[in-house]
């Protein structure tokens, strides 16, 4: 058993971490297939815009910001027939309008905040907007009859807290005295006034221009009561994401700087009391078999002396790619005494992953159950 | 192969710094911070005098080049410095910048990249250097990143951050004070990504595009066929050294394919930094790596 077959029935929620490049999407897929081949209803969302990941799950139309049913062929038990496979991919933009409608008091307020500019930057400008949007989406899922487990990859990042921190970004954002005096209740005619008299808002408007200034004042006076019930939505979040059934993955690769990063990661969340339930090293090299490099380069240069350069050709190799596989190996000891547990390894493949069966190989790497 | 021994004219990587500043960029993972520690060594050891400047984050580049003159630019900390340069210090004192930051970068998107872009443009029309190679953002970021002085040129009217971003406009669209250095390495995804961004800079930035630099090419000879390899009175371990070589001849022929389909889906030059056996960097790998560089012909 790996660390990863133990999560997979009791867990409703598996949130994949780790930097930018190392293979979470590809992980998160993996993890969901092999839910529902063992019977879980579960839904990957992920925020990788790449093709790749809808090829290979035979979606050419690619991914869509609802869930899609994904076939993923048998079930390893004839008992467990019952699991399905969805996925979707994180709209931030959409997911963001729902989560405005939602808290609004009524459709006009939703729709003065949708139509305008400010509000509309915030999915692209505001910095952890996008986790924040994919922490909500989790908890849209998590409540959805539909689905009994949610497997989430999270947005690439340098910072672990920045998606444990995301509930609270807008929440926050509101709080700032700045804001405040945004939100004022004003009467017709008294708003430039109240813009113009304060030294602040005089000071942005300098800097990015007066017709950019309405846009922020008029969001903001549209937000209006609305913060309330952001405040509640961000602490319902953070109870989810601090649940029992909630595990943390954490992904890398044997590279040193993704492992460097992967041990910082794994030190906020232990820090901040989430925890690491597995760690998953991706594309390491296969050791071919328990000889040594020595081994293989004394081989090589025996097969030489006899003039027999494909042989040599062939040890050289096999010692070339044992110097690769343990050099991956000794950077990882470091993210193994830190986590406290064997880190579950992944080989890089002969082959590019393109299709469900690739997928699935991998899994047979992740899991032994 | 000491860092020290002088490029010759003909090191490919001459023709990737060409202009005041390169900008790196490619997707996570693909050693977009390699290959600018290998370009400032390769133009320092041409005897030219070379800045090296990082984003967020990271900061392995010190490690990497460490006699080479290495500055951090991080956005908010450009955006504060730029909102006090701009009539924000005697107000910001009473109240959390952070806050004022997120509210300006959302009011106008993009003003934090314009603003690191900013940096970059006084320090190259300070004249100080005669290359300053950026360690960009990641690939997706850096189309973002570079057309943010566009962005914000439609959206501002007037005032200081339009002037500024008629610099750095100024600056991309000027090949001999900026290139975009992208880099990509031989498999499917990094090269379905370098060829995405490589369209969206010339659509939407009008960059000058150098040669792509494609890492962590295997530079291996074709290995035998292990099927019809005789290992003589050989037992132990032939199995392994099958599986190798099957392993590797697999690898080897990604490699050749994806290198065909960049060829066929861009016009640039190909670039190849090998790969290198290790799974930590140092600066002689660094040194390594910039004399080894070769052409794809």
């Amino acid at each position: 058993m790996t660390a990863l077959d133990e999560l997979l029935p009791t867990t409703s929620v598996i949130v994949c971490c780790g930097a930018g490049g190392v293979g979470k999407t590809t992980t998160a897929a993996v993890l969901g297939i092999e839910a529902a081949r063992r019977g879980r209803k579960v839904v990957v969302v992920t925020i990788d815009p790449a093709r790749r990941l809808a090829d290979a799950l035979g979606l050419p139309g690619g991914l869509t910001g609802e869930p899609q049913r994904i076939e993923v062929g048998a079930a390893r038990d004839s008992d467990d027939s019952e699991g399905e496979l969805w996925a979707m991919m994180l709209d931030t933009a959409a997911m963001f309008e729902r989560v405005v409608r939602r808290h609004a008091a009524d459709p006009e307020q939703a729709d003065r905040i949708v139509a305008n500019r400010f509000y509309r930057n915030m999915a692209t400008a505001l910095s952890g907007t996008q986790e924040y949007m994919a922490s909500e989406a989790l908890h849209e899922l998590h409540g959805d009859d539909r689905f009994d487990l949610v497997v989430v990859d999270t947005p690439p990042s340098r910072n672990a807290l920045d998606f444990l921190e995301a509930p609270g970004v807008l929440a926050r954002f509101l709080d700032h005295r700045v804001f405040k005096l945004l939100m004022m209740p004003t009467r017709t005619g008294f708003k430039v006034l109240s813009v113009a008299t304060q030294p602040i808002l005089r000071a942005i408007g300098r800097v990015v221009g007066s017709d950019v200034l309405a846009d922020a004042v008029a969001f903001f006076q549209a937000f209006a009561g609305m913060d309330a019930g952001f405040r509640q939505r961000a602490e319902a979040v953070t109870r989810l994401l601090r649940a029992e059934g909630t595990r943390f993955v954490l992904v890398t690769s044997p590279q040193h700087e993704a492992i460097g990063e992967a041990i910082w990661f794994a030190d906020q969340l232990v820090d901040q009391g989430f925890g690491v339930s597995a760690t998953v090293v991706n594309r390491l090299h296969p050791t071919f078999g328990e000889g040594t490099v020595a081994d293989a380069e004394g081989r090589a240069g025996r097969a030489a002396e006899r003039g027999d350069d494909d042989a040599a050709a062939l040890w050289r190799n096999l010692a070339e790619l044992r110097t690769v596989a343990r050099a991956e190996r000794d950077q990882l000891a470091p993210l193994a005494a830190r986590v406290g547990a064997a880190p579950v390894e992944v080989p890089l493949l002969a082959s590019d992953v393109h299709d469900v069966d690739a997928l699935v190989q991998l899994g047979g790497h992740l899991f032994t159950g | 192969m000491s860092p020290e021994a002088p490029v010759s004219n003909e090191s490919p990587l001459t023709d990737l710094a060409t202009s005041n500043v390169v900008v790196v960029a490619g997707k996570g993972g693909v050693g977009k911070t390699t290959v600018t520690a290998v370009l400032a060594r390769a133009a320092a050891a041409a005897g030219r005098h070379v800045l090296v400047v990082e984003l967020d984050g990271k900061q392995h580049l010190r490690r990497l080049v460490p006699d080479l003159e290495v500055r951090h630019i991080s956005a908010a900390d450009a955006l504060e410095e730029y909102l006090n340069d701009h009539g924000f210090r005697r107000i910001a004192k009473r109240l959390n910048t952070t806050g004022v930051i997120d509210v300006v970068g959302t009011a106008a998107p993009g003003i934090d990249d314009l603003v690191v872009l900013g940096k970059i443009k006084q320090l190259e029309r300070s004249g100080t250097w005669d290359l300053i190679v950026v360690d960009g953002p990641a690939a997706g970021h850096a189309v973002t990143f570079l057309t943010s002085a566009a962005g914000l040129l439609d959206a501002v009217g007037s005032g200081p951050v339009r002037d500024q971003a008629e610099d750095v406009l100024a600056m991309l669209a000027d090949p001999a004070r900026c290139s975009i250095v992208l880099v990509t390495v031989p498999e499917t995804t990094p090269v379905n990504e370098v060829v995405e961004t490589a369209a969206a800079i010339e659509d939407r930035v009008g960059a000058r595009l150098t040669p792509i630099v494609v890492n962590r090419f295997d530079p291996t000879e074709p290995l035998p066929d292990p099927g019809t390899v005789p290992f003589g009175r050989a037992r132990a371990q032939v199995d392994d050294a099958r599986d190798a070589a099957r392993f590797r001849r697999a690898r080897l022929a990604v490699q050749a394919a994806e290198l065909d389909r960049l060829r066929a889906d861009r016009p640039e030059r190909l670039i190849l930094l090998s790969e290198l056996p290790v799974a930590e960097l140092t600066p002689d790998h660094v040194g390594a790596l910039s004399d080894d560089a070769r052409e794809l012909t």
